[in-house]
């Protein structure tokens, strides 16, 4: 990713904001121009919920370069709180662990790394919530 | 030092990554004899700056404060991702605190953190912000076979001043600094690991500042040991803080709630924040709180805190004993592929 291209998105790659149609509801991430559901240009900023479920997801063997060293990693479709549906690499859990349904939260994670010399792309992931037994649900 | 108007924290949250290492482990691979039980790893997408956002997002929650109501983010650590660019700066976006906040990153070895508090806690007295946040953050290195090795961990904790109002978990009744030219343990630039003194980081260097810092603190406040319910004291290694502890006099059963070091390692800047922290966690209205942090070079920071009783009320952050038991056990090859010793 270009510097420029990270520096424009570096906000809602952390801190999850989406976009939210004004007239219709609908949510976005990333984030549109235009809503699909209703054709309105009138889109806010929405800030997403930071938990969710695994609606589905593989596991990636065969990485595509800078993401070698992760293999074999989790990619999943996660279903957050608010109903829109986003993926994302799963973390702190082995891949045969990942269930659907299972319960994820959001976690600010180094994303990719351009070499030694270039820029640290940070973003968000998901991992299994880091709550006492009693509070999961 | 104190304040010219009270002081006191209002949020507070640490942060350990999953990852652990039995110190056994390596001397399976190197020989000696285990320090420490085990030590916590990051994974290969963690690093100082994300240990600093996970720490400072659970800060906010339990401060229960809006991001954009901080003045200040500074960072402590000696595990910049950058040589050149702040993580300040990454963590204050990361947190919706940006752009009006003052950010920079603050090294002085082990005690990074804690001069961050001094800078927060003078920048709220004086009225200049309202909240501010100092994170101590390390992920530490450690040459392989080096006696550092066997404890050097990752972690930080960061922590969120205010004036003292109904928000307070705990205020401050003054600090004390004392530093000098003490050339116990260094890294040079573009060196990956640090050189140290051996023995030397001991007597002249640990010992000396902590037991002058916590002294002269003590003195200016007109307490001693007994007049404190808890003790933390910077951790690198086990038998360290114990000593110290004795030395100045005072008993395991203040220093223990804080003593995190056999299940985390030594966090460098994050050792003595986590230890607040885990003290934090178990303190009640009323009791006082010794802190003495240490870092290289060599300098420690003394704070004297009294719990107040909105340190009680319950929330869902999690405390750091809830990160000491979440973890999953690596072996040395997965060590030193984490933490960048070997690579593709």
């Amino acid at each position: 990713m270009s510097v420029p291209r990270y520096w424009r998105e570096s906000k809602y790659r952390y801190r999850l904001i989406g976009k939210r149609c004004m007239r219709c509801g609908a949510l976005y991430y990333p984030r549109r121009a235009i809503c699909t559901r209703c054709g309105s240009k009138e889109l806010e900023e929405h800030q997403l919920s930071d938990r969710g479920r695994i609606v589905s997801w593989t596991v990636i063997r065969n990485p595509p370069k800078d993401y070698e060293r992760f293999a074999p990693y989790v990619v999943a479709l996660v279903e957050l709180e608010d109903g829109i549906r986003i993926l994302s690499q799963i973390v702190d859990v082995e891949p045969e662990e990942v269930k659907a349904g299972m319960m994820v939260e959001a976690t600010f994670r180094k994303i990719r790394e351009d070499g030694t010399s270039g820029i640290i792309e940070y973003g968000y992931k998901f991992r299994p919530p880091v709550e006492s037994k009693q509070d999961s649900s | 030092m104190r304040p010219s108007r009270p002081v006191g924290i209002v949020g507070y949250g640490a942060y350990i990554p999953m990852g652990r290492l039995r110190t056994s482990e390596i001397c399976r691979v190197w020989g000696g004899e285990p320090p420490i039980e085990e030590k916590a790893v990051s994974a290969m997408d963690e690093d100082a700056v994300t240990i600093a956002v996970e720490c400072a997002r659970y800060a906010l929650r339990r401060a229960n404060i809006q991001p954009k109501e901080l003045g200040a983010i500074y960072v402590g650590t000696e595990s910049k991702p950058y040589a050149v660019k702040p993580c300040g700066t990454i963590v204050a976006e990361a947190i919706g605190a940006s752009p009006q906040v003052a950010a920079a990153d603050y090294e002085f070895a082990c005690k990074a953190g804690t001069e961050a508090f001094q800078t927060c806690v003078a920048l709220v007295s004086s009225g200049m912000v309202k909240y501010a946040m100092a994170i101590g953050a390390d992920t530490a290195q450690g040459r392989p076979a080096d006696p550092l090795e066997y404890t050097v961990a990752c972690g930080g904790a960061a922590f969120i001043f205010g004036p003292r109002s109904e928000k307070t978990l705990a205020y401050l009744e003054g600090s004390y600094s004392y530093v000098t030219d003490t050339p116990d343990f260094w890294r040079r630039a573009h060196e990956i690991y640090p050189r140290h003194g051996g023995r030397f980081t001991g007597e002249p260097a640990y010992f000396k500042h902590i037991i002058e810092a916590a002294r002269g603190l003590m003195a200016e406040l007109g307490y001693g040991p007994n007049d404190f319910k808890y003790a933390v004291f910077h951790q690198p290694n086990v038998k360290f803080p114990i000593r110290v502890a004795r030395m100045l006099g005072f008993g395991m059963d203040a220093i223990k709630p804080g003593l995190v070091v056999q299940h985390v390692g030594n966090t460098y800047a994050g050792s003595t924040p986590i230890g607040l922290a885990a003290t934090l966690d178990q303190a009640r209205c009323g009791d006082r709180i010794l802190v003495v942090s240490y870092g290289s070079g060599a300098g420690s920071d003394a704070f004297s805190f009294v719990v107040e009783d909105r340190a009680e009320v319950p929330n869902r952050d999690p405390p750091v004993s809830l990160f000491i038991s979440r973890k999953r056990y690596i072996d040395y090859a997965t060590y030193i592929k984490h933490r960048g010793k070997i690579l593709r």
